[in-house]
């Protein structure tokens, strides 16, 4: 049994603030995860994410705000184009694409963004360690 | 209004249409698309005989809530500012059928102009409020109260020109067939915190209520039920109007009406009184729906021409709701009134003069403070391929001679250009890449789970 390792990416108006809320609520979640903030999820770039994996990050959450809700107009339409493409390139390097998810997490969803993140680890932890994927 | 209309700093821009906004705070350009109203506005004083003579009659008038009807060359509504008819095409003789112009030929002062075309007007403004309102909700989605299918529901924007003096019935409430009601319904969150419509609670509804119900009180002897969820009387002096009120014997039932059926020639509503724990059949002879608030069928193109977000309800989204209420995500573009979320007047008064005075003070200083995440581009690695132009939300990124250029004033630092540069040659400071990754490795490091 092995503890998955997982980076998630949230942007800085209504993720970051989502996971924030989970924090003042006294919501418990996994501790495997370690929250990255950025200002728009459309800033991770496919090469952050596939950079992350290669640093040894079992799972990759990228989260963002609703769409409508992004406090960038439309950066999270971006992030939603680019995830699926990437999430073809992992399958296809042998990575499984179940690794990498991308969801959408507001301000205001606290328990939202716990039950989240218990969930993908829970995923994540079926899966073996990414140093036995990448060598 | 009219004080508005004489103010020499103001002019006003009716029936007109913001087409483009390009620019920037400070130096906006506004292209706004001036529709034909196929009336001179200079030459025409307002005197209303064109609408008089107009032969074609009949039309169903917005103004009166489907309840009254107008003609074809119109003045929208008696306080309308600018006071010029307008001509509605679709029922007009002479676009239809190429004959009539009887307002052409009668107007005093030849103010009628069927030749007129859409103009377009560009404006170059330095700030850009947007107050664009709301939509009523249209009851006709409920079919449970029989609007729309059984005489005498009506919605509360035909209530209030039935109670108005210069309504339909010149003030007076009855029903369909001109008697007097001997009671009234008025059921409370029509749209409004309902799962099926909208979540909000519109804010307004429960006031204009107990003001209708006051005005049933004031005009006639007729008892009046309110079927509510809530009482929300959350304003200065509004708890005293909801006890006055009470004390006035308007009847109180505590539950959402369930349906409204036709019985003996009347209406039977049914709901279930919360308070007594038990189901209530009420008959009364006019029922009116307090229908909520809405954001405007258009806000998404309103809100792509300006540059702004909208929160989930569809209302446009303020910078954040208690520090930056009336400022956007775009700087310069301040929102003001219902299209901000439901809200009545005081609070709508006090957000226009609230944006009024941030516009203002922004313009006055001359200055913009600018954010420091402004996306950086490297010009020796960028290829211009104009991908990062496509991603821009803002439209902050041109390309100049093949090169991508980032306009400080536009660019608010979202980076989504750096998720798609391919070359990585625009960087986001303080989100660099090499911050990022550091960040990450720590991240990744420093996990240790026991």
């Amino acid at each position: 049994m092995y503890e998955p390792k997982i980076v998630a990416y949230a942007c800085t108006y209504c993720s970051y603030p989502g996971a924030d809320l989970a924090g003042t609520s006294r919501i418990k979640y996994s501790p495997n995860v370690n929250i990255i903030r950025v200002l728009c999820s459309g800033r991770v770039s496919p090469e952050l994410i596939l950079r992350t994996f290669r640093e040894g990050a079992d799972g990759v959450l990228v989260l963002g705000c609703h769409f409508g809700d992004c406090h960038f107009i439309n950066g999270n339409h971006r992030t939603a184009k680019r995830i699926p493409v990437l999430k073809g390139i992992l399958e296809f390097s042998g990575i499984e694409p179940e690794r990498l998810r991308l969801e959408w997490v507001s301000a205001s969803e606290g328990e939202r963004f716990a039950h989240l993140v218990d969930e993908f680890t829970e995923t994540i932890r079926q899966l073996p360690s990414i140093k036995q994927v990448i060598r | 209004m009219v004080s508005v209309g004489q103010h020499e700093n103001i002019e006003i821009l009716s029936y007109s249409e913001v087409e483009e906004v390009s620019g920037f705070v400070g130096n906006f350009k506004v292209r706004v698309r001036k529709k034909a109203r196929y009336v001179d506005e200079e030459l025409c004083t307002g005197c209303g005989l064109c609408q008089e003579k107009c032969p074609a009659k009949g039309i169903s008038s917005e103004f009166e809530a489907g309840m009254g009807t107008r003609k074809a060359i119109y003045i929208p509504f008696p306080q309308a500012v600018p006071r010029v008819p307008v001509i509605d095409t679709e029922n007009c003789i002479w676009f239809q059928r190429g004959r009539c112009g009887a307002c052409q030929k009668l107007c005093p002062r030849g103010a009628v102009d069927f030749e007129q075309e859409d103009e377009i007007v560009e404006l170059e403004v330095g700030t850009i409020i947007v107050a664009t309102g709301f939509d009523l909700f249209d009851c006709s989605r409920t079919t449970q109260y029989g609007y729309g299918r059984c005489d005498n529901v009506l919605d509360s924007m035909q209530f209030e020109r039935l109670a108005h003096a210069s309504g339909p019935t010149g003030g007076r409430i009855v029903l369909k067939d001109g008697r007097e009601p001997e009671a009234v319904a008025i059921l409370h969150c029509i749209g409004s915190r309902d799962e099926n419509y909208n979540r909000y609670c519109s804010r307004v509804c429960c006031m204009y209520s107990l003001k209708l119900a006051h005005l049933i009180k004031d005009a006639t002897k007729a008892q009046v039920y309110q079927f509510y969820i809530d009482m929300r009387a959350f304003g200065k002096g509004y708890e005293e109007f909801y006890e006055r009120l009470q004390k006035e014997g308007v009847v109180f039932i505590r539950g959402k009406a369930a349906e409204v059926v036709p019985h003996d020639g009347r209406l039977l509503v049914k709901a279930e009184d919360a308070n007594l724990g038990r189901l209530v059949q009420i008959p009364v002879d006019m029922v009116v729906l307090s229908a909520g608030l809405e954001p405007r069928h258009d806000a998404a193109e309103v809100a792509h021409i300006f540059g702004l977000s909208r929160s989930a309800d569809g209302f446009f989204l303020e910078k954040h709701p208690k520090l930056a209420p009336v400022e956007t995500a775009s700087d310069g573009v301040f929102i003001a009134g219902t299209c901000q979320g439901p809200k009545d007047i005081p609070d709508t008064v006090a957000q226009a003069g609230a944006a009024a005075v941030v516009a203002l003070a922004m313009m006055d200083k001359g200055k913009v403070t600018l954010e420091p995440f402004i996306a950086q581009v490297d010009e020796e690695r960028c290829s211009g391929c104009g991908e990062c132009v496509l991603a821009c939300p803002y439209k902050a990124i041109e390309l100049v001679e093949g090169k991508a250029q980032v306009s400080e004033t536009l660019c608010k630092g979202c980076g989504t250009c750096v998720g798609h540069c391919l070359p990585k040659a625009i960087t986001l400071p303080h989100f660099t890449d090499e911050q990022l990754v550091a960040e990450m490795q720590g991240a990744l490091m420093e996990l240790e789970v026991a």
